[in-house]
């Protein structure tokens, strides 16, 4: 019953979105406040509507209704209950609800706080937010309807892929497509701006705290993705360049350009047309990032339920949404032109430069990604694109972001002198090509990669230093406290990228592993830790069979702990997984995985030391908290509140 | 909706090897995991360039994994195939080339700089240079509109003030 009214609202938020894609833009068009007015009831129904039909499935997974054929296909009744509840959205159909949910709460969202916004301006953002709640909703319930019951229900289900039943991957989709979904909203913003034919100062100001949370969500959630594979695939890669990795880097990268151009519109209204290309283009890479992981073209690691005539679908979908938005820019480019001047050596030149780095970062990928389906179709040459390409062509392109950014970042509006920036560098600058030399000297004789890396790194984080330092002037530390939080934001997400940065190099550079066959009893010496298996027992777990060793850890002969590597078989899903056991520190991670019996007696076992291994998650967490800081900023406060005044003195007139 | 069989019959064939070896890999306990102990070469020299061969090697049946990582069994009959091809007194290229020879250049990670290859090589370095030349432009254009009416430059201030002030 619950399952029924599930499937009802869904059906039912379809025709409320079907109203809200066409009621608030005639309404806008023909200046009719009554029509206009409805597109906030409506995208508050709408994401009521959705969220019930969320609840509704969730229900059916909790209480593990097998007659529902989802439930039974990627659940079973002895799966605990966090990845019962996560197992909503482990699968084809729930990822895509739950897609549709989040785009509904976005768009109420906008409805809620949106007071700030003119009225012609705001319906037909939920106008268009509207019409991606339709194209979605539609997608769902026509090609991955999720409430479809068995007319004889089984007695129990499948389970759900062993891979998924993991903290770190329980939370990786929610977030990513918080980000994903986020970014339709800098699209409707885009696209109404340019129905409208007006982008400002003030439109700038609107999209930007969207676009920050979007792109705080994306930074999450491929930070929970790379831990995940990290410890999950048992050998401690952290970045595969898999396509639907890159799908999601690519908006990602885009994203970062497009909140970098927006403060160019916002504080000096130049770079209108471009920034909302890069509205629009933010979320064609979202758009094609589903199809890319829902259709399965590209064969990739992730690739778990899709099939291909559900691809064509979402690329029809990304190729009316972009054709469309395209459409509308090319007729209106031309009333967007830039009002600002500025000199050749400013911050608006700083972020030009910033903007064309991105995205052709983004371009280098997304040609990557492609290209294997590219050249099999138009030149009939079977080829791969991997890792060591995307390393190769990728990387310049960031190290020359690092480069120019400290510079940018200090760099005046309207017109700067270079040297004077440069000077107040000259410390961070020291800094980092001190501790360059000093790494290259204690390693001697290996690749330069690591000293340049953290090179790169320490004058990241050095001129995010100077930047604060700079901002303070010479107020003191009190001052330091009273500074925007916009600035603490790009401080603290500039010195993210640094430390992100530093922690990549470093682990690249000097891991050191450990392959071998080891008896009980036997000591691994690796980079200064003596690593013992002590033994190796068999563990049920609820609705697993785990063979789990005991490595003792240690260090000149103090004890650090005991390691629990363990190889599981999921009997149901017929799946085997390796958990692999990590001793994390701010340094150094000893990270032990559990391979095969030998025939001969004893155990392959594999250890590794990586150094700064937490610095890569702990500078795109930085990053995002950066991103957050900014989001909390007054002015946006400002904004959302300075609205409250005028809406209730209007209550008594209606 | 031709391109789009196409696209699917181009797909097709990894489905079904796909499918196949899913199936027949499930009769196998557990499957191995990535290089193996018994694998690796005495000489430590050797086996380092066999690990940084593997790693530009595609696992045919996989998604997207390297040999060096991967648990199917084609990977580790690739890797001890590189093993074998080093132990023979082969370089790095020779031993890449023998591989490519019998399982075409998929195998290989990084594409080679030939053919239609290089506009995936050329891609990023060309949109960069088109990307600074409207940069370029655009940042021209917009300090050429010489008279700003809304702001002075450091210099312009102090000379106003030096007008004005003395």
């Amino acid at each position: 019953m619950i399952t029924e009214l599930g499937h009802f609202a869904l059906i039912l938020a379809f025709a409320v979105a079907l109203f809200q894609a066409v009621v608030p833009l005639v309404g806008a068009y023909r200046r009719w406040p009554g029509w206009m007015a409805a597109a906030e009831p409506a995208a508050i129904c709408q994401a009521l509507l959705v969220a019930f039909a969320f609840a509704a499935l969730t229900w059916a997974f909790v209480t593990s209704d097998f007659s529902l054929r989802l439930v039974w296909a990627n659940s079973h009744s002895a799966k605990p209950m966090l990845y019962k509840v996560t197992g909503v959205w482990g699968n084809h159909e729930g990822s895509m609800l739950l897609w549709s949910l989040i785009l509904a709460l976005f768009g109420a969202a906008a409805a809620l706080f949106g007071d700030n916004l003119p009225a012609t301006f705001r319906a037909r953002v939920l106008g268009v937010q509207g019409m991606i709640g339709l194209a979605f909703l539609g997608f769902l319930l026509f090609t991955s309807n999720p409430f479809l019951r068995l007319a004889v229900p089984p007695f129990d289900g499948q389970d759900l892929n062993p891979l998924l039943q993991d903290p770190g991957l329980a939370f990786h989709p929610p977030f990513l497509y918080l980000g994903y979904v986020g970014l339709s909203m800098s699209f409707s913003f885009a696209v109404a701006a340019l129905i409208e034919g007006r982008v400002d100062a003030a439109w700038g100001r609107w999209v930007r705290p969207w676009t920050l949370a979007a792109w705080m969500f994306l930074t999450v959630g491929i930070a929970l993705g790379s831990w995940w594979a990290y410890y999950e695939l048992g050998w401690g890669g952290f970045w595969f360049w898999d396509p639907v990795e890159n799908a999601s880097f690519m908006p990602w990268l885009i994203a970062a350009a497009l909140l970098h151009s927006a403060i160019v519109v916002e504080k000096r209204e130049s770079l209108k047309a471009w920034t909302v290309l890069l509205a629009i283009i933010a979320f064609g890479f979202s758009l094609i990032g589903a199809f890319i992981t829902r259709s399965g073209v590209i064969t990739s690691v992730h690739a778990f339920a899709n099939d291909p005539e559900r691809g064509v679908v979402l690329l029809a979908i990304t190729g009316v949404f972009m054709g469309g938005a395209l459409t509308l820019f090319a007729f209106r480019a031309d009333d967007m032109a830039s009002k600002g001047v500025f000199g050749v050596v400013s911050r608006e030149t700083a972020l030009v430069l910033n903007n064309i780095l991105l995205g052709v970062a983004a371009f280098v990928v997304f040609v990557g990604t492609i290209w294997p389906l590219v050249s099999e179709m138009a030149f009939d040459r079977k080829l791969s694109v991997g890792a060591p390409f995307f390393d190769m062509a990728f990387t310049p392109f960031m190290v020359a972001l690092g480069v120019i950014l400290p510079v940018g970042a200090l760099l005046p509006w309207k017109r700067a002198k270079a040297g004077r920036a440069l000077r107040r560098l000259v410390p961070a600058a020291l800094l980092a090509l001190a501790v360059g030399a000093l790494l290259y000297a204690l390693q001697s004789g290996r690749s330069a990669l690591g000293p340049l890396g953290l090179m790169l790194g320490t004058w990241l984080v050095a001129g995010a230093a100077t930047d604060l330092w700079v901002r303070k002037g010479n107020g003191g530390l009190g001052r330091l406290r009273r500074l925007p939080r916009a600035d603490w934001g790009r401080v603290v997400a500039h010195a993210g990228l640094g430390v992100c940065i530093a922690g990549i190099s470093a682990m690249l550079a000097w891991q050191q592993e450990d392959i071998r066959v080891v008896q009980v009893g036997d000591r691994v010496e690796l980079a200064g830790y003596a690593l013992t298996l002590e033994a190796v027992n068999r563990v049920d777990g609820p609705n697993y069979v785990s063979t789990m060793a005991d490595v003792a850890l240690s260090r000149d002969g103090n004890a650090i702990g005991t390691l629990h590597p363990e190889k599981r078989v999921y009997p149901v899903a017929g799946m085997p997984t390796t958990e692999a056991a990590i001793d994390n520190g701010v340094m150094r991670d000893i990270y032990v995985a559990l391979g095969d019996p030998q025939e001969g007696g004893g155990w392959a076992m594999r250890s590794y030391y990586k150094p700064l291994a937490n610095w890569i998650w702990g500078g795109a967490l930085l990053m995002a908290l950066g991103g957050g800081l900014s989001l909390s900023d007054r002015r946006y406060r400002v904004a959302a509140g300075a609205a409250k005044a005028p809406r209730t003195e209007g209550v008594p007139a209606e | 909706m031709r391109w789009l069989e196409r696209m699917v019959d181009c797909i097709r064939p990894w489905l079904i090897t796909l499918a196949v070896l899913l199936l027949t890999g499930l009769a196998v306990p557990t499957p191995v995991l990535a290089v193996q102990p018994d694998e690796m070469l005495e000489d430590p020299v050797l086996e380092a360039r066999a690990r940084e061969i593997s790693q530009g090697l595609r696992c045919l049946v996989c998604q997207n994994e390297n040999i060096d990582d991967s648990n199917a069994d084609l990977a580790r009959d690739l890797r001890l195939l590189v093993r074998e091809r080093l132990q023979a007194g082969d370089s790095d290229e020779e031993v890449v080339d023998f591989i490519v020879g019998r399982y075409t250049e998929y195998v290989l990670l990084k594409p080679r700089t030939s053919g239609s290859a290089l506009v995936l090589w050329l891609a990023g370095p060309v949109m960069l240079l088109l990307g600074l030349g409207l940069g370029v432009g655009y940042v021209r254009s917009r300090s050429r509109r010489g008279s700003d009416p809304e702001g002075l430059s450091e210099e312009e201030e102090a000379r106003l003030k030096e007008i004005l002030g003395n």
